[in-house]
């Protein structure tokens, strides 16, 4: 994704040089001040924590966080929770945002173009002027509290589909023509075909799928109102109501909830920019 | 079809569905395809559409008892709720003028700091790409409640980092989300954090498409290195300027979760300094129970909106490349 060397013998100059350097170190500092402090005050008494001066590392590491997120909060169910509905929700959105995908790449029908502009159009549309709609229907279909008011509702997602059809778009016709003169089926294609050859978008659009669900609070404010029942984002944002815990334990919360979406970001960053930035650069 | 049916004509000939399947599934499998995206528009996205508009034309009074079913009671109040909205509710408008102050400060900050990193990134010889990469890109990945919670505590008065950085420097800080002219430029801040880095990702995939040998040849024809940038590559970019530009609009006006926790909600901060339009149709909506005021809310939100995303879009069309 970078270019770099090749150019460097056409006349950057050291001052040049050390001047971008320095605006991405110091870019890089900014970022990384926020997390310092999150993982930092993980580790604190609240004492260590209000005090002055004010110090970056611990005065004295500490794992009293942790055990009061354990102790005397749902926090390991609102995990568990959390794994849950969003890896249910990413499996399906991928299967479904492929299936539309493979439609709108692949074959000609009628209405094709008015579908897509619906697709383009919820994806413009802030589905949050429906907020109030929505959760009278979740209450009529009886799923208030039930993990079905965060799975379904937004499970067929146009950003996915408008994805998944540039992808399917370069899996080449040829190569299902041949299998229809052998009489293979269009799902079975679909199956043995299209998903196979586009497998790395998959994982884009699954990971963005699992970030969002994962991190996504306003929804789940709304429909979850059991405190068993909550998501880590409603879980860590009303730490500090009921039951009364340290800025300390919302670190540590909010440092463990963080974690592994960094994993996964460490582990595919390539595909997962490649994949967020291809629509806006084609315009 | 076999010489069978030619034989006995089509009338006598028993329905078999597979026989049809085989013959049409090219023809019907993309609505079978499409069939769960149009099923979830017309129940989620349609359906709330109409109720929120009939909605918002009513007054809600609360929620009927479970035995007569529960439903929300109403009564029709015509335009009353627009015009209320419109003309005299101040919390309303308040929440709007914050939206379109963050929305400024995205514009006229965010985006020319995201376009720097971008162009330093895209230098020869940097260092750090693999580690700027991961660190432009936590802060928008993590969960705008950890965001919010973090900013929070690094706000406070007197143990935050903002103020012992600043202390460093021998500047006395304000006190930041309590103090009625600073919450905006808290927001703002925390909003740069989150997203100047993402969109610098845009800019710098935008800075890659532009093709070196064009400007290898401006520069041979003389062309200065400034005169390069703005006329080979910011015309390139333009894709990149509409798609950050009009997320950036969306986003200013749907902002919640950040001042949600940050303002820990229902406060919104001295003088709804840091009210914002769905944190106002929240309260309104679940807190008060005035659902059709709060509808009202969300269509006034949109269309503003679409107005706002349709504006750009037309000044991006007027630039010519």
């Amino acid at each position: 994704m970078f270019k770099s060397e090749r150019k460097s013998a056409m006349g950057a100059s050291r001052v040049n040089i050390l001047s971008m350097n320095t605006i991405v170190l110091v870019g890089v500092l900014l970022c990384a001040i926020p997390f310092v402090y999150m993982i930092s005050a993980s580790f604190r008494r609240e004492g260590d924590l209000y005090k002055l001066p004010v110090t970056v590392y611990p005065r004295e590491w500490t794992m009293h966080n942790f055990h009061t997120l354990f102790d005397k909060t749902e926090y390991v169910r609102w995990y568990g929770n959390t794994i849950f509905t969003a890896s249910i929700r990413t499996v399906l959105g991928v299967y479904l945002a492929a299936l539309a995908g493979a439609a709108f790449a692949k074959y000609e029908f009628r209405f094709k173009r008015f579908f897509f502009f619906l697709v383009l159009a919820t994806l413009t549309l802030p589905f949050h002027m429906l907020l109030i709609p929505l959760f009278l229907l979740m209450r009529d279909f009886g799923w208030v509290d039930n993990y079905l008011a965060i799975i379904v509702p937004g499970m067929v997602n146009a950003f996915n589909i408008f994805l998944m059809r540039q992808y399917i778009e370069s899996v080449p016709s040829e190569l299902m023509d041949a299998a229809r003169i052998d009489g293979a089926s269009e799902i079975g294609m679909f199956h043995r075909i299209i998903l196979p050859l586009v497998r790395p978008a998959l994982g884009v659009v699954g990971i963005l799928t699992f970030v969002w669900t994962w991190n996504d609070f306003l929804w789940p404010l709304v429909v979850l109102h059991d405190d068993a029942k909550y998501l880590l984002s409603n879980g860590i944002a009303t730490m500090d109501g009921p039951y009364e815990v340290e800025t300390g334990a919302i670190m540590a919360g909010s440092f463990l909830a963080t974690l592994p979406i960094i994993i996964i970001f460490i582990l595919m960053q390539r595909q997962i920019i490649a994949g967020l930035t291809q629509g806006a650069i084609r315009g | 079809m076999s010489a069978h049916t030619l034989t006995t004509g089509e009338n006598t000939q028993p329905f078999s569905f597979g026989d049809w399947w085989s013959r049409n599934q090219r023809k019907v499998i993309p609505y079978i395809f499409l069939a769960p995206f149009l099923l979830s528009f017309a129940i989620f996205t349609v359906y709330p559409a109409g109720v929120a508009l009939f909605l918002s034309f009513q007054r809600t009074r609360g929620f009927q008892q479970a035995e007569q079913g529960g439903g929300v009671v109403l009564e029709y109040k015509g335009w009353a709720n627009y015009e209320r909205l419109l003309t005299k509710d101040k919390r309303f408008r308040e929440a709007m003028i914050n939206g379109a102050e963050f929305w400024l400060g995205t514009l006229l900050v965010q985006m020319p700091l995201a376009l720097a990193v971008a162009l330093a990134l895209n230098s020869p010889n940097i260092r750090f790409r693999v580690l700027g990469r991961l660190a432009f890109f936590a802060p928008y990945i993590t969960s705008a409640v950890v965001v919010g919670w973090i900013f929070r505590f690094v706000y406070d008065q007197n143990f935050g980092w903002m103020n012992s950085a600043l202390a460093q420097l021998g500047i006395e800080g304000p006190a930041w989300i309590r103090d009625v002219n600073f919450v905006m430029p808290s927001l703002i801040i925390l909003g740069l954090w989150t997203w100047v880095g993402f969109n610098s990702l845009f800019f710098l995939a935008g800075l890659q498409n532009v093709p070196d040998d064009l400007k290898e040849a401006a520069r041979i024809d003389g062309a200065s290195t400034i005169r390069v940038f703005w006329h080979i590559t910011i015309p390139f970019l333009r894709p990149v300027f509409v798609f950050v530009v009009v997320t950036g609009g969306i986003g200013s006006f749907s902002l919640f979760s950040q001042p949600y926790l940050l303002l820990d909600f229902p406060n919104t901060g001295p003088f709804d300094s840091g009210l914002f339009p769905l944190m106002y149709l929240y309260d309104m909506g679940f807190l008060n129970i005035r659902m059709g005021y709060a509808s009202a809310i969300g269509y006034i939100l949109t269309v503003v909106i679409l107005i706002i995303t349709g504006m750009q879009l037309l000044l991006f069309r007027l630039w010519k490349v």
